[in-house]
């Protein structure tokens, strides 16, 4: 049988192999070299602590990728619930353990890592809801009973995510899910719906639902001048940082800002500012032209898709993948408020890299089997 | 697949609108960098700069005070420390035990140490022990291999050579008070010092110097990381004294024998200072490295006020030595002539007082050169009564009493002449003709300082040239000889003939303060005794023939003695005050020829840096 007119999953490795998204690898390992950089220089010239720490995650999260990527979607399919509810299950361990333990955690330790169900279930929930909207038509998503179930996938793990409590992934899972609603053809009313339910939110949210040091980081981003040396700290020193940069930079390993330790966290959520603080507007724009292409790539493999589970899944875990990075990078530089989001692929950190690497090999894995036929 | 086409149209619609989405996010990201990086950038740069550059202050070099011949009075000695950097060390008590094999540090040094040590950031150098020798220097250099994070430095520190010798004229620094702060900024230095008395004082701007800056980067704790940009420090101007440096301690040890005595020894034509002690001193090194409390209890409660620099700021009735002031505003108002004699018996009368001359049997009939050689105070007596006050004290101020006399030391003090105005404003009553009397000879609300007096006796000297006293520059460069100076209107043949006077005191056997003559005749000097009253003696007293050597030391007389040398061609003058001292002529007169003798063999007017005192850029 001819592979090339196959149309079920069954076509050999190398053939697999061969239809991997080397462009979207390539891609990858850009955005990923720029973080070696990035970090190397954190380190003030030194491969230690961070940088060589940071390769070694690399390389397995990109083996585990393409391992990920050559798995027939189909076997993605059939694991979404699973998946799903093994991380709802996670989070319910976390916050039980939390309560028992030691006040808020969001971690387990697995020995070799640190895992964050909150992590798994970003992904968890795009796949569920991919699952959901694979069988659905457009006279379904016009039903609002119809759109139950999503909200019940979407706001099951976010209640249990408020709980720790980590407001930013809640609100980067509702967005997420809010893409999902999207692309899967929800009624442009629903969402102009709900952004005046969030409006009418909002306030009981302040005095009700943030915690103080939440409040806090908003006051703060609405004036970081107020408390220049208190919480404002992070977002002042980061714009000085970044606006010192100029057009070319201050060089590679010169960045006074974060080599001088103004500039804190500059190996996990500050990454960006430090490279642009060295490399300038020129290397900014460079990294961020990168992601452009990235998700571009991801739009692309997603309309390719001849099943629907592929083409939500892939987008899906795109839109997830572009929101770290607005949130993160709009983040330092002061146009939202302080949340604590890593920079996908670049930020020092074991659980953001191979979070972001499963994701791709998913969407990978989407691009390989464009054409696997999926039973409902 | 359901929905078919339809659904498949309305799925990539939706995608693309995603899509676009995205890169339109993109392009809010890309627009706000490049507004920071662009149209902002300027202002980062430079809070970014703020940030990690500080600019250190460099504490400048002091100038040294020198005497006339460029012999050092106050100097910066170096200052070695050992310091230890806490970061560098794992047990800071180890280390200081190490440190113990080398160089002596008590136990109460490591405790203080280590109290710093939790107080200070972990890279700021903490001070172990400061004053080490070169020995221990060394010692410490060659073995710190074995001291990991101990180092040494050294600053500076002031000391003065010549110690109580010099103490009151040069003075001594301190360290800056919160009054003190102007707007120099090396004021804020930690350690820094400023001269607090005497010379030290008074030209302290001159010879502070101006600060370095050394722009250093430091990071977000303050640490240094390297150095960017140095300025060094400029060091402070040297100041030449007019002082002979050995003359000075000659002075002060041989007015140490007496329990309390200022002398001013000063150019007759000029108005250099060459002498200016006054006795018992202090050491002002013990400002330096820091007073004991006893020590310092001991100075403060002492009668003899060793803190006060007497010959400028001590204030005495002149007594005898005014004499010649009232010998002179007589000759003016016409009243002395070689006719005009008086007849001493011992005392006067007016009205219901009668007031004693010293010698108790009197003078019998003298002339001015007989009262002014032995001393007569009926003379006076009568002569002021004729006077009137307005006339004496006008005398007396043109020879530069009752007012500062603008001296390089801010200790000065004005002395006191008294007139009619005075007195109203002093207690709002009328001048008594017998306050006239007493003032004739140099006694009552007069006072006087040992500079004034001896300023006075160098205006009668030069023949008649307004001398003010200096000590530095200030006045240095425009005054060479006494035609420099403003000219008193005075008659010179009565300023001759009141040096006449004063040459028989002490060259006639009849004077005074005969048996402290120079036999010597190129070397004679001339002058005039006083015996200041400090109390008045009571006729109980005077009748039971009470000696002053009875009374207790803080009742007896000053004893006074003004003098110029040599006679022919006066060129020195001296004042001496002994306080207590008894008589001017049995305790003033011998020092007095001393210095006389002492200035005269030295002759520092032909010598030393004189033409060329200023202040001189230290070269450094």
């Amino acid at each position: 049988m001819a592979h090339h007119i196959g149309l079920s999953s069954d076509h050999g490795i190398m053939y697999k192999f061969r239809h991997i998204s080397w462009g979207l690898v390539f891609l990858i390992f850009a955005i990923a070299g720029i973080g070696f950089a990035a970090l190397y220089s954190a380190a003030g010239g030194s491969f230690d602590p961070w940088a060589s720490r940071q390769i070694m995650r690399f390389i397995v999260g990109v083996i585990g990728m393409f391992i990920i990527a050559l798995i027939d979607v189909k076997w993605w399919y059939r694991l979404v619930w699973p998946a799903y509810f093994g991380g709802l299950l996670l989070l319910i361990i976390v916050e039980v353990m939390g309560h028992v333990g030691m006040g808020a955690q969001r971690w387990i330790n697995l020995g070799f890592i640190q895992l964050q169900p909150s992590e798994v279930m970003k992904i968890a929930v795009v796949m569920a809801l991919a699952r959901y909207f694979h069988s659905a038509t457009i006279d379904d998503m016009r039903r609002i009973y119809f759109l139950i179930i999503p909200a019940i996938i979407i706001l099951a793990p976010v209640s249990l995510v408020m709980l720790q409590p980590d407001l930013g992934t809640s609100l980067m899972i509702i967005m997420a899910g809010a893409g999902m609603l999207f692309i899967a053809g929800a009624s442009i009313w629903l969402f102009v719906a709900g952004a005046v339910a969030v409006a009418a939110i909002i306030p009981i949210a302040w005095y009700f639902v943030l915690h103080s040091y939440q409040k806090q980081r908003v006051l703060t981003f609405l004036d970081p001048e107020s408390d220049p040396l208190g919480a404002g700290y992070h977002i002042t020193q980061s714009k000085i940082a970044l606006g010192s940069g100029g057009v070319s930079g201050r060089g590679f390993l010169e960045g006074t800002q974060s080599r001088l330790n103004f500039l804190p966290e500059k190996q996990t959520d500050f990454i960006f500012t430090l490279w642009a603080e060295e490399q300038g507007l020129l290397g900014g724009l460079l990294l961020l032209f990168l992601f452009g292409l990235v998700f571009a790539y991801g739009v692309w493999i997603s309309t390719h898709c001849r099943n629907n589970f592929g083409r939500f899944l892939s987008l899906g875990l795109t839109i997830n993948f572009s929101l770290y990075v607005f949130i993160n990078i709009a983040m330092v530089m002061g146009l939202i408020p302080v949340v604590g989001a890593p920079l996908p692929l670049i930020s020092y950190g074991g659980t953001s890299m191979l979070a972001a690497l499963v994701g791709f090999g998913l969407i990978m894995s989407c691009s390989i089997h464009y054409d696997t036929k999926l039973t409902r | 697949m359901l929905g078919g086409r339809d659904n498949e149209k309305l799925y990539t619609r939706r995608a693309i609108v995603m899509g676009g989405l995205q890169m339109g996010l993109l392009g809010v990201l890309g627009t706000r960098l490049a507004w920071l990086q662009i149209a902002q950038g300027h202002r980062y740069r430079t809070l970014s700069d703020k940030n990690r550059i500080n600019m250190k202050m460099l504490a400048p070099s002091r100038g040294m005070i020198v005497d006339r011949y460029g012999v050092p009075l106050a100097v910066n000695n170096q200052n070695f420390r050992v310091l230890l950097v806490p970061e560098q060390v794992e047990n800071i008590e180890q280390a200081l035990r190490a440190l113990q094999n080398y160089v002596d540090i008590t136990e109460r040094d490591i405790a203080d140490v280590l109290k710093e040590a939790k107080r200070s950031s972990k890279f700021v150098p903490i001070e172990v022990k400061d004053d080490l020798n070169w020995k221990d220097v060394a010692t410490i250099e060659v073995n710190m291999p074995d001291l990991p994070g101990v180092f040494t430095d050294s600053g500076e520190r002031r000391s003065y050579p010549f110690a109580e010798a010099t103490a009151h004229i040069v003075g001594y620094v301190g360290a800056v008070n919160k009054s003190e702060i102007d707007a120099d900024p090396v004021l804020t230095l930690p350690g820094f010092k400023i001269g607090k008395t005497g010379i030290e004082k008074k030209y302290d701007e001159e010879m502070r110097g101006e600060k370095g800056t050394a722009q250093v980067e430091v990071n977000v704790v303050g640490r240094e990381v390297r150095q960017l940009e140095v300025n060094e420090s400029t060091p402070g101007k040297r100041i030449v004294l007019s002082l002979d440096g050995e003359l000075q301690r000659y002075t002060q040890h041989r007015l140490s024998q007496e329990r309390s005595a200022s002398a001013v020894v000063m150019d007759a034509q000029t108005g250099a200072v060459y002498v200016l002690a006054s006795s018992p001193a202090f050491d002002p090194n013990l400002f330096i490295s820091g007073m004991p409390f006893d020590i310092w209890e001991e100075l403060r409660a002492d009668p003899a006020h060793p803190l006060i620099n007497k010959a400028v700021a001590g204030q005495y009735p002149p007594a005898s030595t005014f004499k010649m002031i009232v010998g002179l505003a007589g000759m003016r108002a016409g009243l002395v002539k070689p006719s005009r004699t008086s007849y001493c018996n011992g005392k006067f009368t007016l009205g219901r007082d009668t007031f004693h001359c010293w010698k108790k049997q009197g003078h019998g009939r003298v002339n001015f050169d007989g009262a002014l050689a032995g001393s007569c105070d009926v003379y006076f007596y009568e002569l002021a009564q004729e006077l009137g006050i307005e006339k004496i004290a006008q005398e007396a101020r043109l020879f530069g009493l009752g007012e500062k006399l603008d001296f390089d030391l801010s200790e000065e003090r004005p002395g006191l002449v008294p007139d009619k105005k005075w007195k109203l404003g002093y207690n709002g009553q009328k001048w008594q003709l017998g306050e006239t009397i007493v003032t004739a000879i140099g006694q009552g609300s007069l006072l006087a300082t040992p500079l004034q007096l001896a300023v006075m006796t160098a205006r009668m000297a030069n023949g008649g040239y307004a001398v003010k006293p200096w000590i530095t520059y200030d006045l240095a460069q425009n005054y060479n000889k006494a035609q420099d100076w403003e000219k008193i209107d005075v008659s010179s043949a009565h300023l001759k003939a009141v040096r006449q006077a004063m040459n028989l005191v002490v060259n006639n056997e009849d004077g005074t303060a005969f048996r402290s003559r120079i036999k010597d005749p190129a070397m004679a000097f001339a002058g005039k005794t006083g015996t200041g009253q400090v109390q008045r003696i009571t006729m109980a007293q005077r009748l039971a023939g009470v000696k002053n050597e009875d009374l207790a030391w803080q009742k007896r007389h000053h004893a006074l003695f003004v003098g110029y040398a040599p006679v022919g061609n006066p060129r020195y003058v001296c004042s001496v005050v002994v306080e207590h001292g008894g008589g001017g002529s049995a305790t003033a007169a011998p020092i007095a020829k001393e210095l006389m003798y002492e200035v005269q063999k030295r002759d520092p007017r032909t010598k030393g840096v004189e033409e060329k005192i200023h202040v001189e850029e230290a070269k450094e």
